[in-house]
């Protein structure tokens, strides 16, 4: 019998960017297939082709075969998908919260008896008399009745869902997915991130029960422990290429973790430093931080930053590697100890942290970094103003203005330095490229003049050319200007290609801090925490 | 040839067109017009671009008071009429002490601004309660001022007899004359005059003064962080600024100009508008913003100045030359619909 789903040699390229090497992945019917691998390593582009997400093919469509029962297909449009039997249990649940269980599960699959109205309508028009119809809520609600119960659900099919808890969502969304007969294929794309861990468990128990129907199951999770647990064959992903194919009787936490990381490792040449560093002189002593930012929780981190040393902060997405940055600089609440050469720095104070000369680069660039809408120089200059009170010129006393002439010359003087492409000073930010708005946000954190600087996901959304300058600049600050700096990325080739230590995060503490060469089965290990 | 016209063509009158905004263009065309109409119909075209002049003065600041509300990312702000009411009680209470002249002006001017302060931090901490709906709800609150201070002006101590009813003794009259020497002051301060063409100096110069005060305060630590704030709040707070502080900041200011803003008008016009007079104050006020170039997110003084004067001139002019070509009074009308006309245009496309 041919596998249910057969995806072969499927290559894509964004703008350029190859995404997609030729990856080959198959699940046969009655079969769990987990899909792992780190933050941009293919995995939502595929399911974006197996769903025709227009995404795609607005871009240049693929190449590559699809096969579903041994026929291939070829899906356009996500109606396609769902006619070839393929049904997707989203992230972010798409469900109406006016609308009750029963509704929703049904939902534009209702069920329909002929009225009057409808009759006399359909003697004219069928199609126009079919949607007269009314809705005939007995059957719906005995089909829902079976598919809840298929998903191990108890819960009233008449309650609305928006009333109902989160974990309730997840398995009224896969509920709807089974209720379509013809559902061969269903794909679990991060399902368990929302639940609780009881929950998690049903929903693991759910897939198998599934399963052993005959639906092949296709899920794509973080959490390693889950895949140990259900998975019957395990597929590794990294940079778009399958690197792995593991049963799951013979797969381990970290050989999983260990593949998905792989040695990528660029041995670079970093100069030299004129001075030492060492665990006596600490930059930041972290203790029992937590920090409550919406999707990356630091639940009690402790770590220490040596003064003077480029510390890299790595791990998983939804971790928390990207939470600890953010609670220092006071974006998300946070609580818990920071001392900052030995003082203890206010938490939930920007200002604060600011003033204590700590900057922060966000990953969220377009989002927190940048005034799109201004100039490069306003972006330059502004934080400095406001903080440090840099590039105003007083006039009267109490009337300190903006000193134009004095920040058009420092931006310039950023914009030869950093090399910016850029038509002048005056231009908005908007314009430029991933890169070089990187590039005004490293200017802008230079100019506060920081003895301790946060870079999150510095090379996210940058092309590899300027990828590597903007390594160079940060390893360059860190030897000529003795700037401390906490590196945080999911890039972990990039992490070891500049810092001196690497903290990893899992599950909201730091599972081990490790050196750059350190093997990658140690990593793979301290990922899965 | 044809291709290289073609790229100069695209290059210079494409890109200028964008640059400019077609509706703008489409405005200074029609003024243009309706110049070339008054001239043709042998209207007196000197007297129609003074009175242009003076309108501009006088209703300026009004616009101008929109300025630091859309820089402060609350939009365009529809509850003038809060600070028009507390200009009016300021500008009420020298007149009911028979002020008269410059000395009525200055202190309505500064019981305005104070008053003004006061309604706008109430008002901007109302805001900061209704984020993301603030058009919406100014709207609605500048209504609700205007119907409150009606009661107001009715049962407010007010005694003088030249400001309260002539019969009953009680509450203030719907128009009342400014003081003698109040009524003009400005307008009347160094005028300019050639034949039948004036410019009330003194009121333009108040105009550009107050203009700059607020281009100067843009440039100050204060100005610059409610810039940021309107315009990325994720941003100000990582910069240390609270944005709630910088958009409170933002709405006193605007209601503080508005509350000057309708001193100054009333001393030029002559009367001092009750009731439901301020109703609509905001409604010209932010169509002159929108046709200067401005939008619900950015706008600058210069979109201030040209959109009053484009604005103004259209009104002045369209009127005695719409009288003129159709038999009736089809201005008011033409007036209403190329101001609402001009604020759903921006409404529709103006958003973040």
């Amino acid at each position: 019998m041919p596998p249910i789903l057969e995806m072969s040699a499927i290559a894509k390229e964004y703008y350029g960017n190859r995404v997609l090497k030729g990856v080959d992945l198959s699940v046969d019917a009655g079969e769990i297939v987990c899909l792992v691998g780190e933050n941009g390593a293919g995995k939502s582009t595929l399911m974006n082709i197996l769903f025709g997400m227009p995404v795609v093919h607005a871009t240049g469509g693929f190449s590559g075969a699809v096969k579903i029962a041994g026929q291939r297909v070829a899906i356009d449009s996500p109606f396609k998908a769902m006619e070839c039997g393929i049904g997707m249990v989203h992230q972010e649940f798409m469900l109406l919260p006016g609308f009750t269980v029963t509704e929703n599960i049904k939902l534009n699959r209702e069920l329909t008896s002929s009225n009057p109205l409808s009759s006399v309508v359909g003697a004219l028009s069928p199609s126009a008399g079919k949607r007269l119809e009314s809705l005939d809520f007995d059957s719906m609600t005995r089909d829902a009745r079976a598919a809840l119960a298929r998903v191990g659900l108890e819960v009233e099919s008449e309650a609305t869902v928006g009333g109902l808890p989160v974990g309730h969502k997840q398995f009224i969304e896969i509920a709807r997915e089974v209720d379509r007969h013809k559902a061969r294929i269903l794909v679990f794309d991060e399902p368990s991130a929302v639940l609780t861990e009881s929950e998690a468990d049903r929903l693991l128990e759910t897939m198998r029960a599934l399963a052993r129907d005959g639906i092949g199951i296709l899920f794509i999770t973080h959490r390693l422990d889950e895949v140990m647990a259900v998975a019957d064959r395990i597929v590794v992903l990294r940079d778009g290429e399958r690197v792995a194919q593991l049963a799951g009787s013979e797969a381990s936490v970290g050989r999983i973790a260990e593949l998905m990381v792989g040695r990528k490792i660029e041995k670079r040449d970093l100069p030299p430093r004129s001075f030492s560093v060492s665990d006596a002189e600490l930059a930041l002593d972290i203790r029992d931080l937590v920090v409550d930012m919406p999707g990356e929780p630091v639940t009690g981190a402790t770590l220490s930053v040596r003064r003077g040393e480029i510390l890299g902060i790595g791990g998983l997405a939804g971790y928390g590697k990207l939470g600890i940055a953010n609670g220092i600089a006071g974006i998300y609440p946070g609580r818990g100890t920071v001392l900052k050469d030995g003082l203890p720095l206010p938490l939930n104070d920007p200002a604060g942290s600011l003033a204590r000369r700590v900057a922060f680069l966000s990953e969220d660039r377009r989002g927190v970094g940048l005034l799109l809408d201004e100039s490069i120089e306003l972006n330059i200059g502004l934080t400095s103003l406001q903080v440090q009170g840099k590039f105003l010129r007083t006039w009267l006393p109490g009337l300190s203005l903006l000193d134009a002439a004095g920040l058009r010359a420092h931006a310039r003087e950023m914009i030869r330095w950093l090399d910016v492409r850029c038509v002048g000073p005056e231009q908005p930010v908007r314009r430029l490229s991933g890169g070089n708005q990187q590039k005004v946000c490293i200017a802008k954190a230079v100019t506060l003049d920081p003895d301790l600087l946060f870079v999150s996901e510095p090379t996210r959304g940058v092309d590899v050319g300027a990828k590597q300058r903007i390594l160079d600049e940060l390893v360059s600050l860190n030897r000529d200007r003795r700037m401390t700096i906490v590196v945080t990325s999911s890039e972990l080739a990039e992490l070891r290609s500049v810092c001196d230590r690497i903290a990893i995060v899992a599950r909201g503490k730091v599972s081990r801090v490790l050196a750059p060469d350190a093997a990658d089965v140690d990593f793979g290990l301290a990922m899965a925490g | 040839m044809r291709e290289r016209v073609l790229a100069l063509y695209e290059k210079w009158f494409l890109g200028r067109v964008a640059e400019i905004g077609i509706p703008r263009l489409l405005i200074t065309a029609f003024v243009l017009t309706l110049l070339g109409v008054a001239y043709f119909y042998g209207m007196n075209l000197s007297f129609l671009l003074s009175d242009s002049l003076v309108r501009v003065g006088r209703n300026g600041i009004l616009v101008l008071a929109l300025l630091p509300a859309v820089q402060g990312g609350l939009g365009l702000n529809f509850g003038l009429p809060v600070g028009v009411a507390a200009g009016l009680v300021g500008l009420l209470i020298p007149m009911e002490f028979d002020l008269g002249g410059w000395k009525c002006f200055v202190v309505a001017t500064v019981l305005a601004a104070l008053f003004g302060w006061l309604a706008g931090l109430a008002y901007g901490w109302l805001l900061n309660r209704v984020k993301g709906q603030e058009m919406m709800v100014g709207t609605y609150v500048g209504f609700s001022v205007v119907s409150g201070m009606c009661i107001f002006w009715l049962l407010a101590p007010f005694h003088n007899r030249k400001l309260i009813w002539p019969i009953g003794g009680q509450g203030l009259r719907t128009t009342l004359p400014c003081t003698s020497g109040m009524s003009r002051f400005l307008d009347d301060a160094w005028r300019v005059k050639f034949g039948d063409f004036s410019i009330p100096t003194g009121l333009l110069l108040y105009f550009l003064v107050l203009c700059g005060l607020v281009a100067l305060f843009f440039r100050t630590r204060a100005g610059l962080a409610i810039r940021a704030a309107g315009e990325n709040p994720l941003y100000a707070k990582a910069c240390g600024i609270s944005e709630d502080r910088s958009r409170l900041l933002a709405a006193a200011l605007s209601t503080m100009l508005a509350a000057v803003g309708i001193v100054a008008f009333s001393s030029s016009y002559g009367f001092v508008q009750l009731y439901l007079a301020p109703l609509m104050v905001a409604f010209p006020a932010v169509a002159a913003l929108l046709i200067g170039g401005g939008s619900v997110n950015r706008a600058s003084v210069s979109h201030v100045l040209i959109g009053t004067l484009l604005f103004q001139t259209l009104l002045t002019i369209a009127l005695p030359v719409a009288n003129k070509v159709v038999s009736g009074d089809i201005s008011e009308v033409a007036r209403v619909v190329v101001a609402n006309g001009m604020i759903l245009y921006a409404l529709t496309r103006g958003s973040r």
